[in-house]
Parts: structure tokens; sequence; C-alpha cells
């Protein structure tokens, strides 16, 4: 079966939960209720709407996003390895612990990923232990100061319509 | 109700409850009626604990949003743009803010330069459907902000091996 399709089969009221909902869940104790309430549907409907999105992979999970910088101790790393074989480097990353996003991108360093760890000298610790791993160093680009940190961001429903 | 952050109470629950709890919600709310219910059944946690101690993280910053966590790719917005810029010092605070202000720029962070391969000191990302147009929202960007007399380099995103939360919770100890 080819992917779905997601870009295309998401109604407005899908779209409204995506737009409303990305940063203020209610926190009570029947969350899904009370979208469902502001909506027009009811508990079931709006559970599952949220579980079709996740299965077609538009969300990742419904929850709290933690504050990397409170939360724990995280790093932006990268690493250059070579090109034909960058799939499977990218699985030697993905193994070790602690990695949460790692993409490919169009540059000598090609591999950019974040390391994850409860605290400061855990991620040291891991990224250590993954650059010995590897046998090539990797970049190391601790955040110094943030300008933007929300991750939630208006999605350009009219950009994807047209392309 | 009592917001948290006036609460001088202290967390309710012991530290392994919470600390489990935080490692459950890393992996998302349950999609059931009582979903707090359900997590702090498998924490020790009444229900109100379990919104209790939320609450309470939410108040402290360490829980910056409680929310539907997109996934752009899936939706379609598979330009994923890293914009990296060398700016010198002086000015990096003054041109992150600027560019952390722009609609089209989702994250926006100052990281240390390591020379000699890495001279960029200001990141900031664009997300989009297409290259083209995040690139030309970039040249706009650069154009209006006067930013065309710094180095900078795109780096597009080619491919996503992994695209999820964050781990942070404290493993057990034992």
């Amino acid at each position: 079966m080819s992917r779905p399709d997601t870009d295309h089969d998401l109604d407005a009221l899908d779209r409204r939960l995506l737009d409303g909902y990305q940063r203020s869940l209610p926190l009570c104790a029947r969350p899904y209720a009370r979208v469902a309430e502001r909506l027009g549907l009811d508990e079931a409907e709006v559970i599952a709407r949220l579980e079709r999105l996740q299965a077609l992979g538009v969300i990742g999970r419904v929850g709290p996003v933690f504050d990397h910088a409170r939360a724990g101790a995280s790093l932006l790393a990268a690493v250059a390895v070579p090109p034909a074989e960058r799939d499977a480097w990218a699985e030697r990353v993905n193994r070790a612990p602690g990695v949460n996003h790692n993409y490919a991108r169009d540059h000598h360093y090609n591999l950019w990923f974040v390391m994850t760890a409860p605290d400061e000298g855990c991620l040291a610790a891991r990224l250590d232990a993954l650059e010995a791993e590897l046998g090539r160093p990797l970049l190391r680009l601790p955040m110094q100061e943030g300008y933007h940190i929300d991750l939630a961001f208006p999605i350009p429903w009219f950009e994807l319509e047209a392309s | 109700m009592t917001h948290a952050a006036l609460s001088p109470d202290p967390l309710p629950g012991d530290a392994e409850a919470r600390r489990r709890l935080r490692a459950l919600l890393e992996e998302g709310l349950p999609l059931s009626p009582r979903p707090w219910q359900a997590l702090g059944e498998r924490c020790g946690l009444s229900e109100d604990e379990a919104m209790a101690c939320v609450r309470r993280w939410q108040a402290e910053g360490l829980i910056k949003r409680l929310g539907l966590v997109v996934r752009h790719r899936r939706l379609g917005i598979r330009a994923n743009a890293m914009v990296v810029w060398d700016v010198p010092d002086a000015r990096v605070a003054e041109v992150g803010r600027r560019l952390a202000r722009e609609i089209a720029v989702t994250l926006c962070y100052r990281r240390p330069r390591r020379p000699p391969d890495w001279p960029y000191n200001l990141f900031c990302m664009i997300h989009g459907t297409r290259r083209e147009r995040v690139l030309a929202q970039l040249d706009e960007i650069v154009a209006r902000l006067g930013l065309a007399d710094l180095d900078h380099r795109v780096l597009f995103s080619e491919r996503a091996y992994r695209q999820c939360g964050g781990r942070y919770a404290p493993e057990a100890a034992s």
C-alpha cells in the first residue's frame, strides 16, 4: 500500500485540531471531551480523529513538550560520513542512546542529530561514546542563546494546497 | 482552583512516581477519555496528583506546551532549511532577535563557532513545502532586514532518519 497523501485528506475539523491544539490542550480530567465541546463534536470522535492523525504520522504524539534546557541536557551535533554509506552510518547514530532527531543535510557535515540526556555529565559521556564508536569527530554545537524556541508553528494550509 | 505557581505545596507523590510520570509523558498522553487517570495508575498517582504535577511543571517552565506534536514532513512541509550565519559577536543577539520575529523562522539559536571548518554562530530554521519557496522567503528576509553582508549557508534536510520527542527523564536507578 502506498503512503496516504496526508496533504489532501485532512478535513476542516482535522485542521482546527491541528491549528488550535498544538499549544494548549486543556489540562483537565477529560481533555478530549473539553476539546469536543469547543468543536461541536463528541469525545469519541475527537479521540478517533487524534488516533487517525497519529496513525497517518501527522502528529507524533499528544503531550507535553519539555523545555530541553530545563528538562535535561541536549546538544546539536554533526558528523561527516561517506555519502554513499550515509544510511548505514545514520543507523549507527540512531542506535546510540538519547538521539532524538537525526537528519541528513547537504553539507560536508552530512548527518545532523540532537543528543539528549538527563544531565550534562551523561550527555558528554554519550557523545564521547558515540564519537569513539564512529571513529569520527563530532561537531558539538550547544545552544548558547535561544531567540525563538517554540516549535508550535502555523501550518501554511494555502501553501500545501498550492503545491 | 488554585494556580500551582501560587501554591507552596510540595509536588504530589514521591520522587520515583514523578520520575515515572515524566518518562511516560515523553511517550505522549494516552488517547483515552481519562488520560491522566490512566497515566497516574501506572505511576502510583491519582488523577488529580498527575495533573497537579503537570500544572506545576508548566508553571516552572519545564513543560513549555501541552498539545499535538505535529510532524511537518508527513503533512507535506518537507523543505526544512537550516540557515547558518557568521555574524560578528557584537551583532548576533540583535540579528537573532530580528530573525526570530519572522513568521517563516521557526527556531533561532546562537551556537559556538568551531574554527576552522565551522565559522557559523547563528542558526535558524525555515520550513516550507518546497525548496524554491523557502529560498525565496530567505532572500526576501535577507533583503528586508539588510543581512546581505553576512556570510550564510543553507543546509536543506535530505532525509529524516529520526524525528521524535526528547528522552530526558532519568533512567530508573538500579
